[in-house]
């Protein structure tokens, strides 16, 4: 018998209070149960980091991270970042540095960003590229990700 | 991908996690889920109950202890330890791993423990906590016991742990010299890795004796004995000799897995490439050791 457990979060600064199978993922929580899809599932393996979201600030994969787990904490997904009019000015640096293509890494990326901006106001080269090393694009070359997340150390607006 | 349904609990002491986990292998210790989960996504495995430890206090320390060793929760995550003063001052190469390990999703959630309990061939952490001579304490149900580091992964994927044994915490003497690591990786886990650590002579200009482990090409870290006796008493300055002197008949002596990282010859030589640049690293740092 599938067991049921009731967990109560913040979600983009709302709380829920949910009934969730103790085996199921934090993924499908978000986009199936709660209805947001910016999340996107890729590899599924925690690889790719499309699927990253911030857990009280801190980015994991949402494709392996128990619903169970966030209980009592706070979540922030791609829509919690986004001004409910235009952009954040992270979103605005990847627009104007070319740093999408498709966009299906973006959501990742643009919360991958938030968390290194929120600790490292100002990052270095080397400081970017490690950070970002687990966060997977097939369009851009990271180039134009890079220069997008450069553009940004040191704005005061910037997490 | 989805596991099959399993019961979670809870526990908040050891002792009613390894009630809890019991002996029949159904029941298993969870905490960053890092390796676990995809495993049971995967449906590789398969576990009916699945037991958090994360409510256990104190499972998540690092300290020196009253013997002058050093002493790491097996909670602790990757992040935790990179960023760990402690760490950071007696063991800089074991923070410098820790903030290399995997990528910064699965760094903030996956655990020190998990990685070892998960006999993982192709890990980090195993190679370097052989190479530092650390101890595992298991906590089950017959009572504590220590295993080696080199003892604790029989295979692959497998470990001398049994399932009612959870790792509490894994300690080492504090270096007495310098300790490497380095790897070579062409995707989120080591392709090769090697770690060495040198106990120096009271004023740092001689090798006392050497630990050098390599990890990855077999199914679990490897000694290299020949060049640990090459190593012993010989002056840090010629060190590097000494290693390139061992290294053919050190390099023969591994077990090497062909497998999609790579042939067998192209990673041995790997290998000592590795250890040879560990030891130029080592010979700079040799000389600050004492300061």
């Amino acid at each position: 018998m599938t067991q049921v457990l009731a967990i109560s979060f913040s979600l983009n600064g709302k709380t829920i209070a949910v009934d969730v199978p103790a085996h199921m993922l934090l993924i499908d929580l978000i986009r199936d149960r709660l209805g947001p899809k910016g999340t996107k599932r890729s590899c599924d393996m925690e690889v790719c980091g499309a699927c990253t979201v911030l857990l009280d600030g801190e980015p994991i994969s949402s494709c392996t991270t128990l619903a169970v787990d966030v209980d009592r904490r706070e979540v922030t997904t791609i829509e919690g970042v986004t001004p409910s009019d235009g952009l954040s000015p992270i979103q605005e640096a990847f627009v104007l540095h070319g740093g999408l293509q498709c966009g299906f890494c973006t959501p990742g990326f643009i919360m991958a960003v938030t968390a290194l901006l929120k600790t490292t106001p100002h990052p270095t080269d080397a400081e970017i590229r490690h950070y970002l090393d687990g966060n997977l694009c097939r369009c851009t070359g990271y180039t134009k990700i890079f220069e997008a997340v450069k553009s940004l150390a040191g704005r005061q607006d910037a997490a | 991908m989805l596991p099959s349904p399993f019961q979670f609990e809870r526990p908040s002491t050891i002792a009613d996690a390894v009630r809890a986990v019991g002996d029949s292998s159904d029941g298993m210790f969870y905490a960053g889920g890092t390796e676990l989960l995809l495993a049971l996504k995967m449906r590789v495995i398969r576990a009916d109950r699945l037991i958090d430890i994360k409510g256990i206090p104190g499972l998540d320390c690092i300290a020196v202890n009253g013997m002058n060793e050093i002493e790491i929760g097996a909670r602790c995550t990757h992040r935790k330890i990179s960023g760990d003063p402690v760490i950071r001052e007696h063991v800089p190469a074991l923070a410098s791993l820790c903030a290399e390990v995997a990528n910064i999703r699965v760094r903030n959630v996956g655990t020190i423990g998990g990685n070892l309990c998960f006999g993982e061939p192709h890990a980090d952490p195993p190679t370097m906590l052989a190479a530092l001579n650390a101890r595992l304490v298991l906590e089950g149900s017959r009572g504590t016991r220590e295993v080696h580091a080199d003892d604790f992964i029989r295979s692959e994927m497998e470990t001398v742990r049994e399932p009612d044994e959870l790792l509490r915490v894994i300690v080492f003497p504090q270096p007495a010299g310098p300790v490497a690591y380095r790897r070579f990786k062409h995707g989120e886990r080591p392709s090769v890795n090697v770690a060495m650590a040198w106990s120096l002579n009271a004023d740092g200009s001689t090798i006392r004796s050497a630990r050098v482990r390599v990890g990855a090409l077999g199914s679990r870290p490897q000694p290299l004995p020949v060049v640990e006796v090459a190593l012993r008493n010989v002056a840090v300055t010629g060190a590097r000799q000494a290693i390139e002197t061992a290294l053919p008949a050190a390099l023969d002596q591994l077990e090497v897995n062909a497998d999609r990282h790579g042939g067998a010859d192209y990673k041995r030589h790997l290998a000592g490439v590795l250890l040879l640049r560990n030891a130029d690293e080592a010979v700079i740092a040799g000389g600050s050791w004492l300061k």
